[in-house]
């Protein structure tokens, strides 16, 4: 395979997952700015969370809600916007269409031209939740055709890093802009609106549902921890991305026949930062745990580029 | 009688960048032929901090090597060595071989499109003399009082116009200012890269001339630096249309900072 | 081809006085750096396309010839595609024959003319100029179909002295690019400096014999519209008989009684630019205004060799589905030939062009034409 189209597959991957998290956010921003007397505060946390707070402020200074919503949503000049994600996911896919089975490309080309429509104009706050639904279920269709019609080889291998790159970042990130609620100080408090804290940050990751049927109704800043950083079976938890990472570049070392330092950098990841207590890692710094895990997972990433020639 | 003398050649030309290089790529045409004037009795290119990959025969015949700089080099060196017996032939080497048509060597190139200057040249020397054969000795006098050599007046990108308008310049442009009048006196004509036997064995730099056809006679050589026609001095290296492709070394790299060059020459007499 | 041969060798051709050299001297797609060189197979013109159009009954011209990378094969077989899915009881009923192998035809086509030497089953690609060039679609579908990479210009150097794309294990050789990128831009160390498209020193591997390149630089002597109105005596002279398919009528307006006849007949001839392509720069007489045919002259008498004149040729039609119901519109077909040391192989079906416009002529798909599915029928 070339390595541009290793790079592009990763890349459209990277972007489909980003545009997903993005959506989750959004919708979960919404549910909390509602519930506060200064909302425009919870935007800049969720700006905070997809990296573009400094970018954000300095194009349009102060957080509103509008701006910040359509800032996420569709604005260009935010390379992270929902609708820049999924034309750069699909440009990629374009570069990489012959790797691509025509559903898979068919599904990204449709989602592409359908987010475009709906998120192209002005939204009301009132399309807010039909429209983040909509980037959710064109994501599930795209993962629908890609797990059912895709060849399990090295074409599939570098999609799913891309997916759980970007995936172990956002939660992580999603983690550490939120990691002051989550601290042991603020475990017996339990008020309101640290209850609405935490249902956001289970609901920016649809987990509403999978924690109560793990830890049952009551919500504990202790509980989310453990399950967003260390339980392998939530999805979207940083154990589960990991293994995933971990498992793909298994599956390259065995298709191309030898590891690569991205493969030993990723094993290293797993074992600094998953091997742990949760009680260990909030002891020991939350933010720092997360700051120092997403500094490694970026550098991997930088080593997967060149492991495999991505760029000339 | 025939005069045949065998010189000696080394030739060193070193880049040194200010960067190591993640990619590049040199183009050589050090390799002389054999033909019927001039014997190649050994030659060897090597490099250093760079790797040959290929060698082919290029639509001048030259032979041209390529080759590519090893990752991280920071200073290529090339190195040639070779003896070559030459025969005085009054510069005149009649038909070559290849399949390139005449009219290929009448047509203009960036460096050795006439302006003015060249144009007025040829009309004085259109005017002065009828046959072929003295326009062009009268040209290549002319050249050699009309540019005076003059090391870094210009450089590679110069035209012959340009070298022939100000005056100054050094062989190259001698041979591009020759190429654009002979042209335009309807004359094919084609440029030459070599080297030149000298009174110094060490030169700065390789030596260039130009060859024009004559009915009768084929190509035949001038030298308008030197106001002469090459004799068993001369060393043919490569041959083209301009600079750009008779030029012994060019090439294109990836990679950030200035080169260096510097070339070695020494041709001696055996 | 012959004739390419002999123009880049001894050009018995012209020494012969059956083409003037200046035909050859002054014409820009004459490349010198292809001079000498033996093409791996001695093919030049892998995949050709000839516009053919039936102006009578039986009676079919050669409009022009197209050897440099002729496009729109992905309409061929996407209109089939799109015609068995539409209308599945019309191929039960007829016996049409399938067109869907061309890429397969088309890769062993090329991997016939690998380098000799070549080890094992030769590695084919296709070098697109990237994702906004507006023949992308093409290149990834034919790379796609015939299960080939799609390369471009940065994801292939120079390796061990062959030409080579980095994949994900490193740097691999490849035999034949079929390469969709024009001659100018294949390589900034031999051709244009500034290009970004094409893999520095690609033509020095290509001169070495290390790799196939299709077609091959320089074809684009052989279809320009000057020549092609030597070609009759172009394919007399190499045959030594007479071409089986005609040529369309031409004027050379380099020629002064040539001109002074097109500039008396201008508002009834075509008039065409000699490299013109895609259908621009080019005057239709009969539809022409006044106005249009009087700049056209000034054209045409500035600068008379970069033209040549055709009689208006009474197209055949077909019927095409307009809004006011079925109405006749003007085709072109363009069937796609495929060369290598193995033989010729002539794809049983084509692109037909519709000039969608009432009455145009033109065809071309950037001046709004229209394809349709064209079938060959087993006797």
């Amino acid at each position: 395979m070339l390595g541009k189209t290793a790079g592009g597959l990763y890349w459209m991957f990277r972007y489909l997952e980003r545009s997903e998290s993005t959506a989750r956010l959004v919708a979960a921003g919404q549910r909390i700015a509602l519930t506060r007397s200064q909302p425009d505060e919870e935007w800049a946390s969720v700006l905070d969370t997809t990296a573009t707070w400094e970018a954000y402020v300095a194009r349009h200074g102060t957080v509103r809600r509008d701006t910040a919503i359509r800032w996420m949503l569709c604005d260009r000049e935010n390379p992270s916007s929902i609708l820049s994600c999924i034309e750069a996911a699909r440009a990629n896919a374009r570069m990489v269409r012959t790797a691509l089975t025509r559903e898979v490309w068919e599904s990204v080309n449709e989602t592409w031209m359908v987010l475009r429509d709906a998120l192209g104009e002005r939204l009301g706050e009132r399309d807010l939740p039909a429209a983040t639904a909509l980037v959710l279920q064109r994501a599930h269709q795209v993962r629908g055709a890609f797990a059912g019609t895709m060849l399990r080889n090295d074409i599939f291998n570098f999609a799913r890093l891309g997916t759980f790159a970007e995936r172990a970042d956002n939660t992580a990130r999603l983690l550490d802009v939120k990691y002051y609620v989550l601290l042991p100080s603020a475990q017996a408090v339990g008020t309101t609106i640290d209850n609405v804290q935490w249902e956001s940050i289970l609901r920016s990751v649809s987990a509403e549902g999978a924690y109560r049927m793990t830890y049952g109704q009551e919500v504990r800043p202790r509980h989310i921890a453990q399950f967003l950083i260390l339980d392998p079976r939530m999805p979207r938890s940083l154990a589960f991305a990991v293994g995933k990472l971990v498992d793909n570049y298994g599956y390259l070392a065995r298709t191309y026949g030898h590891r690569m330092p991205s493969h030993e950098m990723t094993d290293a990841l797993r074992a600094t930062y998953l091997d742990r207590s949760i009680d260990t890692i909030l002891a020991d710094g939350l933010h720092e745990y997360l700051q120092d895990f997403l500094r490694d997972l970026a550098a991997i990433g930088t080593q997967t580029e060149q492991d495999y020639r991505f760029y000339a | 009688m025939t005069e045949i003398r065998r010189l000696s050649v080394r030739h060193i030309t070193t880049y040194a960048y200010d960067a190591p290089q993640s990619w590049g790529l040199l183009r050589l045409r050090l390799t002389p032929r054999s033909h019927r004037f001039q014997r190649v009795l050994s030659w060897s290119v090597t490099l250093e901090g760079a790797r040959r990959e290929l060698g082919y025969e290029d639509h001048h015949r030259n032979l041209v090597d390529l080759a590519s700089l090893e990752p991280g080099a920071s200073t290529v060196i090339i190195r040639c060595e070779g003896e070559v017996e030459v025969t005085d032939n009054a510069g005149v080497l009649g038909s070559q071989g290849g399949f390139a048509p005449l009219w290929l060597f009448l047509r203009e190139t960036p460096r050795t499109r006439p302006g003015p200057a060249c144009s007025a040249l040829v009309s004085r020397v259109m005017a002065a003399e009828s046959e072929t054969l003295n326009r062009l000795h009268a040209l290549t006098r002319a050249l050699a009082e009309g540019i005076v050599f003059a090391p870094g007046a210009t450089d590679v990108a110069s035209t012959g116009e340009e070298a022939l308008a100000h005056g100054r310049g050094v062989c190259q442009d001698h041979a591009h200012a020759f190429l654009a009048c002979a042209r335009a006196m309807g004359v094919p004509a084609r440029y030459v890269s070599g080297y030149l036997l000298m009174d110094r064995i060490e030169q700065e730099a390789s030596h260039a001339w130009a060859e024009a056809w004559i009915e009768g006679l084929g190509w035949v050589g001038f030298d308008p630096a030197n106001c002469i026609c090459p004799d068993h001095r001369y060393i043919r290296l490569a041959t083209g249309l301009d600079y750009g492709e008779a030029s012994p070394v060019s090439g294109s790299r990836r990679g950030t900072g200035d080169e260096s060059l510097s070339v070695h020459v020494e041709v001696a007499a055996q | 081809m012959a004739f390419l041969h002999d123009i880049y060798h001894r050009q018995e051709i012209v020494r012969a006085g059956r083409l003037p050299a200046e035909m050859v001297a002054r014409n820009d797609a004459f490349e010198p750096r292809m001079i000498g060189m033996e093409p791996p197979g001695g093919v030049y013109t892998h995949v050709v396309g000839i516009d053919l159009v039936r102006t009578g009954e039986d009676e079919f011209h050669v409009l022009e010839d197209n050897v440099r990378t002729p496009s729109g094969v992905s309409y061929m077989l996407e209109n089939r595609e799109t015609m068995l899915q539409m209308f599945p009881e019309l191929f039960t009923q007829n016996r049409v024959k399938p067109v869907s192998h061309y890429p397969q035809a088309l890769r062993r086509s090329l991997a016939a003319c690998a380098p000799k030497g070549t080890a094992g089953e030769p590695v084919v690609a296709v070098l697109t100029p990237g994702l906004y060039n507006s023949a992308y679609y093409e290149h990834s579908f034919l790379a796609d179909k015939m299960g080939v990479e799609l390369v471009e210009g940065d994801d292939l150097r120079v390796v061990d002295g062959r030409l080579a794309m980095r994949t994900t294990e490193g740097y691999k050789s490849i035999d034949v690019l079929y390469r969709r990128v024009d001659d100018a831009f294949l390589d900034p160390l031999t051709f244009n400096p500034e290009s970004r498209l094409g893999v520095p020193g690609l033509f020095d591997v290509y001169r070495a014999g290390r790799v196939t390149l299709a077609n091959a630089p320089g074809t684009g002597i052989a279809d320009d519209k000057a020549i092609y109105s030597y070609m009759p005596e172009i394919v007399r002279f190499y045959t030594g008989e007479a071409p089986l398919l005609r040529n369309v009528p031409t004027w050379r307006c380099s020629n002064p009684q040539e001109l002074s006849h097109v500039l008396a007949h201008l508002d009834e001839l075509v008039v065409k630019e000699v490299h013109g392509s895609g259908g621009y720069g080019m005057l239709i007489g009969p539809a022409a205004s006044r106005a249009e045919l009087a700049a056209f002259r000034a054209k045409l008498m500035a600068n008379p060799g970069n033209y040549i004149a055709q009689p208006t040729l009474a197209l055949s039609t077909v019927p095409v589905l307009t809004r006011a119901g079925l109405a006749p519109r003007h085709v072109d077909l363009r069937p796609y030939v495929l060369v290598s040391p193995e033989g010729v192989t002539i794809t049983p079906g084509g692109l037909t062009r519709v000039a969608l416009k009432a009455g145009s002529l033109v065809v071309n798909s950037s001046q709004g034409g229209g394809t349709k599915d064209t079938w060959v029928l087993e006797d």
